[in-house]
């Protein structure tokens, strides 16, 4: 189950962000585009911000410092000062990774809850009655194919999708724990 | 919590076909002499098959073993003979091969896409993160404080970061933005944010992806040597590594995401590869594919696709062909085309620190930039040898039981230490940003608090020197006060149980480093200027001295100080800028700095990490230059038990199980007999386990008495006796021998250029031992004085 749900998860997060790329392009917001001129101060006027929503070719002093707050001999020094960028933003881009990275968040603490505080409560409660009682303690010998043949010959035996990926889920955990040892236990890769 | 919905079976149902068919198109190995395909992997796609173990079959091999990369090029070569001979057959067969040569440019495509969108999308999510910590934009809360204030017009020059849509906890929670209790509220919450994603991440690491802590790039170092780490480069991994590692960056640690992201590249890789069976059976081809990612993963860290490559080239990857450096190049573009795109940073750059400036710089400052190679070069020396104690004592001792415990304190003490001082307080990458960048007329920050003249007219970018006015003093003892933290934060960051990465770390020392003396230059030439070095080529007035270029030269030489990077360092250092005229100040801060921090110590951070964990990796930039001999390496030494052979007929099925039971060694030797010991090949333990088990399931007649044989014809037996088995298909008939005489100078370099696992040793024909790639490596280990027995795998 973890497995086609990390496939899962991965498929419906690169959807999404292959869609991205595609309306990130497009959806020009017409306030994603700005021409921000600063100005310092000049004399006794002081320091200014300007923004305004024009086009690439029209962001420069002239068009964007309204009013100007110099008269009309001054304008070119102080204009000369002013530094004026041309920026744009896709504000449909942010919103949306932002909430699916959240909901991806969201979802595996949900996991991570239900996993290290559900399931150990619902094991307790059916122990002994279930043939899934697989502990997670019990990892056995490490002879390369032993598991390998347990899952395989029961999984002929049920063929049902439920089973399948009940399997599926304990070779996962089993997986995970072998690395959590290697890791945090043994130390024996990536101290 | 089943997948069991309509919509997931279908799902699931296409993918399985679609795999199927990219399968049949590009030709799996079914007829392949040299396997046997014990499990219909591949063949019916159908949705239980999804779920299921894959069966291990004859050629793959098992965890932290290492692969025969001649086998696997072989194996290639096979498949591509096969291919090129079917393709004359018909029009189909003809566009079968065009879609299996084509198939290499569609994957590295493909990870190009992926690469370059995960990186937007950790780059987007950390921006926003990071602000979070201190406050929340009110009109949309998925905005980071620049983008909040981004249509907003109160912004006034003095106060360019203030708007009203932004508010900091403070002003939210008791309304309040200035005073003692304000900033005592804005401190704590600081350290509860920072403190909650630290947690998060480990947490999330240690339940899910245990692999996905670390830089990753000593690891991936080693896979692409051909070692095997299963799961390193899984599909959990990469999920989890790219969640926490925003996470971690957004909690204001002490680290980067650089190193991470490269382990992210490869994990697109990996998984783009097992699409492909071109790829996903064949080892060596994959690790092709692996370097291509690990270029593609530095170009969209660093926005430097050229240098992406040479880093691939130069510190990740092992074999590197020239077909790769293409293809490298490819996905390293496609990567960077894609993350700019998505446009993260909203000014259509790649990277957060790109400057644009042009002055020129002179020769005398070349005596500084010198010295800030010195500096790089000491750190870089420092923090290895501390960083490696460290990491040491976290391994040994019990302070490696409380790796959660240890990611909560040192996240405290960095929020603790790092909120007072604005330099700090802020993310690394914008504290890099803001010490690069050049002091304009315009710039409000304390760094560029310069005494301006009110009379002035020039043009924003030719401001002259100017004479420093409090601002800056009180700039340069905060930014001290920040170096020293960062440089005693990193080395306990850099190893923890979470996603870490040490470029942005080390550029930030060195960028601090180099500004603080780019000011002291620049203030000293500015009073000084009657001085003789400064008369040539500064008069007052004019503009000589840059700090921002200082700032990156100090960040090229830690960098290349603790990585030992040389050429790629200053690529991508020039990639960053986009100023070629600064390349021989780079060059000159990196040389020196590689020779200071060689002086010391010949490894690099990635390398002192391999040795710590004791991974099977020959580097080829080691020179052996001992005198001894393959009798003096070899197994089995005098007094110990006499090699374990196979003979060539003579053995029977309990025989040989007995031997692999009692031993564990990965291979045997097969020879004429035990009297004549003469070498007929080598047998793999993983075949003969398989085959063995193979043809006890599937052939008639074969018991434990039954004779196994490696000739081509079966021996004479009496008859009544049971059916003998033929292992031939399993035997390697072409063994890498060398004489007892040879020197391991040369035996070295054969493991080193073919990537062999073991080597026989011969004497007159006759078979005498045995030498393996953990041998030559506990004997360079010995030679050099260093424990052996720190080897450890196999």
């Amino acid at each position: 189950m973890a497995a086609c749900c990390g496939g899962w998860a991965r498929l419906c997060s690169l959807l999404a962000f292959a869609a991205l790329a595609g309306l990130g392009a497009e959806a020009k917001n017409s306030e994603d585009v700005r021409c921000k001129c600063i100005c310092p101060p000049y004399k006794d006027h002081s320091g200014h911000i300007y923004n305004k929503n024009v086009s690439q070719k029209d962001c420069d002093c002239l068009h964007v410092v309204e009013p100007m707050p110099v008269p009309g001999p001054d304008v070119e020094a102080y204009c000369l000062r002013c530094e004026c960028k041309y920026e744009e933003r896709s504000s449909v881009t942010i919103k949306v990774t932002i909430i699916i990275y959240l909901s991806i968040l969201g979802l595996l603490l949900l996991y991570m809850v239900y996993l290290t505080l559900v399931e150990p409560i619902l094991k307790r409660r059916l122990f002994g009655h279930s043939q899934l009682i697989q502990s997670d303690e019990d990892i056995g010998d490490h002879q390369p194919f032993a598991n390998a043949h347990d899952v395989l010959a029961r999984s002929r035996s049920r063929a049902n999708v439920l089973n399948k990926v009940e399997y599926a889920q304990q070779r996962w955990k089993l997986q995970v724990q072998e690395q959590r040892k290697s890791v945090f236990d043994r130390h024996v890769v990536l101290s | 919590m089943v997948c069991g919905g309509i919509l997931e079976n279908l799902i699931l149902k296409c993918l399985a076909k679609l795999r199927e068919s990219i399968d049949i198109l590009v030709f799996p190995l079914h007829t392949d002499s040299n396997m046997v395909n014990a499990g219909d992997m591949n063949g019916s796609g159908n949705l239980m098959d999804f779920l299921d173990e894959p069966f291990p079959d004859v050629g793959t091999y098992e965890d932290f073993h290492t692969i025969d990369w001649l086998r696997e090029k072989s194996r290639d070569t096979d498949r591509h003979r096969k291919i090129t001979s079917k393709s004359k057959e018909s029009i189909w067969e003809f566009i079968k091969s065009l879609l299996d040569a084509w198939s290499g440019w569609v994957v590295m495509l493909l990870i190009g896409l992926l690469a370059g969108t995960l990186a937007g999308v950790i780059d987007l999510a950390v921006d926003w993160m990071t602000d979070l910590k201190e406050g929340v934009c009110l009109s949309a809360f998925w905005y980071s404080h620049e983008q909040c204030c981004w249509t907003s017009n109160e912004t006034t020059f003095d106060d360019r970061d203030k708007c009203p849509l932004w508010q900091k906890w403070s002003e939210l929670l008791v309304s309040q933005s200035e005073g003692a209790s304000a900033y005592i509220l804005n401190y704590f919450l600081y350290i509860m944010w920072a403190l909650c994603f630290a947690f998060l991440a480990v947490s999330l690491v240690r339940v899910f992806a245990p692999y996905a802590c670390g830089s990753g790039i000593p690891e991936i170092k080693t896979i692409l040597s051909g070692f095997i780490i299963r799961g390193y480069l899984g599909k959990w991994t990469l999920l989890i590594k790219t969640v926490t590692l925003v996470l971690v960056v957004s909690s204001g640690l002490s680290l980067g995401k650089e190193g991470p992201l490269v382990h992210v590249a490869c994990c697109c890789g990996n998984f783009f590869s097992s699409l492909f069976s071109k790829y996903s059976k064949n080892e060596g081809k994959r690790r092709e594919v692996l370097s291509a990612a690990a270029a593609a993963g530095v170009s969209v860290a660093f926005g430097a696709p050229i240098g992406g490559v040479l880093f691939s080239l130069e510190e990740v990857s092992y074999y590197f062909p020239l077909k790769t450096l293409w293809r490298s190049f490819f996905a390293a573009l496609v990567a960077a085309f894609t993350l700019r795109s998505i446009n993260p940073f909203g000014n259509s750059r790649l990277v957060l620190f790109y400057v644009e400036y042009h002055t020129p710089w002179y020769m005398a400052e070349l005596f500084p930039f010198i010295l800030l190679g010195v500096f790089g070069g000491l750190w870089g020396t420092l923090f290895i040898r501390c960083n490696i104690a460290w990491c040491r004592r976290r391994k040994t001792t019990r302070l490696g039981k409380y790796p959660v415990l240890e990611v909560i304190v040192i996240t405290a003490i960095t929020a603790i230490i790092a909120y007072p001082n604005p330099y700090t307080r802020r993310s690394t990458s914008e504290l890099i940003s803001e010490l690069f960048n050049d002091c304009g007329a315009l710039e409000s920050s304390q760094l560029c608090d310069y005494i301006n003249d009110p009379n002035m007219t020039r043009p924003v970018d030719d401001i002259p020197d100017r004479p420093a006015g409090p601002g800056v003093y009180t700039a340069m003892w905060q930014l001290a006060l920040a170096l020293v933290f960062k440089i005693v934060i990193t080395i306990f960051t850099f190893g923890m149980k979470i996603p870490s990465g040490l470029f942005i770390p080390s550029m930030a020392v060195g960028a601090m480093a180099g500004r603080m003396v780019g000011i002291g230059v620049e203030q000293l030439a500015y009073h000084h200027h009657d001085w003789i070095i400064f008369r040539n080529w500064c008069r007052p007035g004019a503009d000589c001295v840059t700090p921002g270029l200082y700032a990156m030269v100090g960040a090229a030489a830690c960098l290349g100080g603790v990585t030992r990077m040389t050429v790629s360092l200053v690529v991508i250092m020039f990639e960053l800028t986009g100023g070629l005229e600064y390349i021989v100040p780079l060059m000159a801060a990196a040389v020196t700095s590689k020779w200071v921090a060689d002086a010391f110590g010949k490894e690099g951070i990635y390398e002192a990490h391999i040795h710590l964990n004791g991974y099977p990796f020959l580097d080829v930039k080691d020179e052996f230059t001992h005198r001894t001999l393959a009798t003096d390496v070899m197994r089995p030494r005098r007094g110990e038990a006499p090699l374990s052979v196979l003979t060539q007929d003579s053995m029977t099925v309990e025989d040989v199980e007995t031997l692999i039971k009692e031993t564990d060694y990965n291979g045997f030797p097969v020879v004429v007999s035990k009297d004549s010991e003469r070498l007929i090949g080598f047998a793999q333990r993983r075949e003969l386990i398989l085959a063995i088990k193979n043809a006890r399931q599937r052939q008639d007649g074969v018991v434990s008495n039954s004779i196994v044989y490696f000739t081509e014809d079966p021996p004479e037996l009496p008859p009544n006796s049971p059916h003998p088995l033929k292992l031939r298909r399993i035997l390697n008939l072409s063994p890498f021998t060398v004489t007892d005489h040879t020197p391991m100078e040369t035996v070295v370099d054969i493991f080193r250029k073919l990537g062999l696992r073991q080597c026989l040793v011969t004497r007159s024909g006759r078979l005498l031992g045995i030498i393996t790639k953990k041998d030559v490596l506990r004997h360079m280990a010995q030679m050099a004085n260093q424990d052996p027995e720190s080897i450890m795998f196999n």
